[in-house]
C-alpha cells in the first residue's frame, strides 16, 4: 500500500514539473518570438518602402475608432479622481489642490496606461483575432507564396499607426480627463473655472506631459507587435483564434503595466 | 526540374516526412496522393518554401531557395503559383485585387493593364463579370477558381494545386480537373497536384506518386499504380477499410 501512495506521489510530481517545464518553455517561446518580431518589424521600418494607404487605414482603425472610447474611459476617470480626491483634500481642508492633483496624475500616469489598456482591449483583440484568422486560413501563406513578406504587408503599417495613434489619443485622453474633472470640481465643489484651469496648468511640468507620452508611444509599440504576434502564431481554427485573441490582450495587458513600472521607475531617477 | 532530395520535417516531437526524394521533369503533371494528415500539404509548402525542411533541399532549376535572401527567394517565388486548399483568398479584397494581387505588388504595370490581364484570366478558368465582388461572396468552386486563376496571374513556370477537388461537388471538381488539363496544354507548365481523391488523381497526372508515412513508397504513371503489387497502394486507391495501413494503426493504438 505505502508502495503505491509513493508511486503515486513520484507520479503526480512528475506531471507537475512537466506542467511547469511546458509553462516556462511557452512564456520564454512567446517573448523571443514577440522581441524577433520586434525587430524583424524595425529591420523593415528601416529598408523597405512603407504602405502609406494601409497605415492611414490602420490609423482610422486604431486611432479615429477609439475615440469615442478613449473618451468616454478618460472622462468618467477624471470626475471619479475628482470626487474621491476632494473627498481625501477635504480632511486637510486642501480641496483647491484637487485640480493639481488631477492634471499631474493624467499626464504622468493615467492617461496614457488607462488609454492603453482600452486600446488593448480593443485594437489588440482585433489585430490578433484578423491576423489568427488570416493565418488559419492559409492567408498569410498565400502571401508569402505571393512573394510578399507578410511581416512587411500586414504588421509594419499596424505598428506605425498604434505608435502614432497612442501617441496622439493619449493627449485626447489628458484634455477630456481634465474636462471631466473640471466639470465636477467646477459645478458640484464649487471651484471657480478660472481657478481650475488656471492652477491646473500652473502644476504641470513639461517633464509630466512629455513622459506620459514617451509612454504611450512604447505602449502603442507592445500593443500593436504583441497583438500581431498572437495572430501569426495562431493554430487550429476558431478556438485557436480565439485563444491568441485572448493571449494578446493578456499579454499586453500585462506587458504595458509591468513597462509602466519600469519607466515611472527609470524617470523617476532622471 | 524540380529535385526534392532526401526532405525531413518535424513538428515538435512529430516527424512528418522523413526523407521524401522525388523528381519532377520539364512539362509534367505529378500527382501526390496520401492519406489525410500525411504530411502532402507540408511538402507542398515546402517547395514554395513557405516552410523550411529540417534536413534535405528543393531544387528548382539547379537553384535551392533555402539558401537564398529572402529577396531572392520571393523572385523565385514568382515563377510558381501555388492553388491553396480552401483557395486563401484575402478577404479584405475584392476579386481584382486579389488575382492581381502579384502584379499590383510587383510590377509597375498601370491599374488598366492590369485590371485586363485578370479579366483575362478569369476568362480562362470560366468566371465572367465578378471582379468587383468580395470572396466572402463566392460559393467554394467559385473562390478556388479565383484562387486558381490568382495562381496563374503571373504566368508562372510551376503550379502548385493543394486538395483542388476537396470540398466541391462532383460536377465541379471535374471542371477544376479540366482546368488543371487545360493550363497544362495553354502554358506547358510543370503541375504537381496533392489530392486524395483518385477520380482526379487518374484523370490528370502524367505520374503518381504515393505518400506513406513521410516517404514516396510508390511512383509510376496511373496504370503502373492502378496495377501496383503493393498492398498499401492498393488499399489506398481502392479505397478499402481493411489493409495493411488499416492494420498498422490499429496496432498502434492498441498499443498505446
Amino acid at each position: 500500500m505505502s508502495h503505491w501512495t509513493n508511486l503515486k506521489r513520484t507520479v503526480s510530481v512528475r506531471s507537475w514539473l512537466q506542467k511547469f517545464g511546458a509553462g516556462c518553455l511557452d512564456i520564454f517561446e512567446g517573448a523571443g518570438g514577440i522581441a524577433l518580431l520586434f525587430k524583424e518589424a524595425c529591420v523593415l521600418l528601416a529598408s523597405k518602402k512603407i504602405r502609406w494607404k494601409a497605415t492611414l487605414d490602420q490609423m482610422n482603425k486604431i486611432g479615429v475608432q477609439s475615440l469615442p472610447l478613449v473618451f468616454l474611459t478618460a472622462f468618467f476617470t477624471g470626475m471619479v479622481l475628482a470626487l474621491q480626491s476632494a473627498y481625501q483634500l477635504k480632511l486637510f481642508s486642501a480641496e483647491q489642490f484637487t485640480s493639481d492633483l488631477i492634471s499631474v496624475s493624467l499626464c504622468r500616469e493615467l492617461g496614457p496606461v488607462l488609454t492603453s489598456m482600452v486600446v488593448a482591449g480593443r485594437v489588440g483583440a482585433s489585430i490578433a483575432a484578423e491576423l489568427g484568422t488570416m493565418k488559419v486560413t492559409e492567408q498569410i501563406d498565400a502571401l508569402k507564396a505571393l512573394a510578399t513578406n507578410p511581416v512587411q504587408y500586414l504588421v509594419i503599417p499596424r505598428f506605425i499607426a498604434a505608435l502614432f495613434m497612442l501617441f496622439l489619443l493619449t493627449m485626447y485622453a489628458d484634455v477630456i480627463g481634465m474636462f471631466g474633472g473640471y466639470l465636477i470640481s467646477v459645478f458640484k465643489l464649487g471651484m471657480s473655472s478660472h481657478m481650475y484651469i488656471k492652477r491646473g496648468i500652473d502644476a504641470l511640468v513639461v517633464k509630466d506631459v512629455v513622459t506620459g507620452l514617451i509612454k504611450a508611444f512604447f505602449f502603442g509599440g507592445i500593443i500593436s507587435i504583441v497583438g500581431c504576434y498572437f495572430g501569426f502564431t495562431a493554430r487550429g481554427g476558431a478556438e485557436g483564434v480565439g485563444r491568441a485573441t485572448t493571449l494578446a490582450v493578456v499579454v499586453s495587458l500585462i506587458m504595458v503595466i509591468a513597462s509602466d513600472a519600469l519607466f515611472s521607475a527609470i524617470f523617476y531617477f532622471f | 526540374m524540380i529535385q526534392i532530395q532526401n526532405i525531413h520535417k518535424w513538428f515538435g516531437t512529430q516527424h512528418v516526412l522523413r526523407g521524401v526524394d522525388l523528381t519532377i521533369k520539364e512539362g509534367e503533371t505529378v500527382v501526390i496522393i496520401g492519406r489525410s494528415g500525411c504530411g502532402k500539404s507540408v511538402l507542398l509548402k515546402h517547395i514554395m518554401a513557405i516552410l523550411e525542411p529540417d534536413e534535405g533541399d528543393i531544387k528548382i532549376d539547379g537553384h535551392s531557395m533555402f539558401s537564398m535572401l529572402p529577396d531572392e527567394q520571393d523572385q523565385c517565388r514568382l515563377q510558381l503559383g501555388m492553388l491553396f486548399q480552401g483557395a486563401a483568398l484575402f478577404d479584405s479584397l475584392t476579386v481584382l485585387e486579389n488575382v492581381g494581387f502579384s502584379l499590383f505588388e510587383h510590377t509597375n504595370l498601370s491599374e488598366e493593364v492590369i485590371s485586363q490581364k485578370v479579366l483575362e484570366k478569369l476568362r480562362m478558368v470560366g468566371l465572367m463579370g465578378i471582379e468587383d465582388l468580395m470572396p466572402a461572396s463566392l460559393s467554394g468552386g467559385m473562390k478556388k477558381r479565383v484562387g486558381l486563376a490568382r495562381a496563374i496571374c503571373n504566368e508562372p513556370k510551376i503550379i502548385l494545386y493543394d486538395e483542388p477537388t476537396t470540398g466541391l461537388d462532383p460536377i465541379n471538381a471535374d471542371v477544376i480537373n479540366e482546368l488543371i488539363l487545360s493550363m497544362q496544354k495553354q502554358l506547358k507548365v510543370v503541375s504537381i497536384v496533392v489530392t486524395h481523391d483518385m477520380t482526379s488523381a487518374y484523370k490528370v497526372a502524367d505520374r503518381i506518386a504515393m505518400l506513406y508515412e513521410g516517404r514516396i513508397i510508390g511512383i509510376g504513371t496511373p496504370d503502373e499504380i492502378r496495377n501496383s503489387s503493393d498492398p498499401i497502394i492498393q488499399q489506398f486507391i481502392t479505397g478499402s477499410a481493411r489493409g495493411p495501413i488499416t492494420d498498422k494503426q490499429q496496432k498502434e493504438t492498441e498499443s498505446l
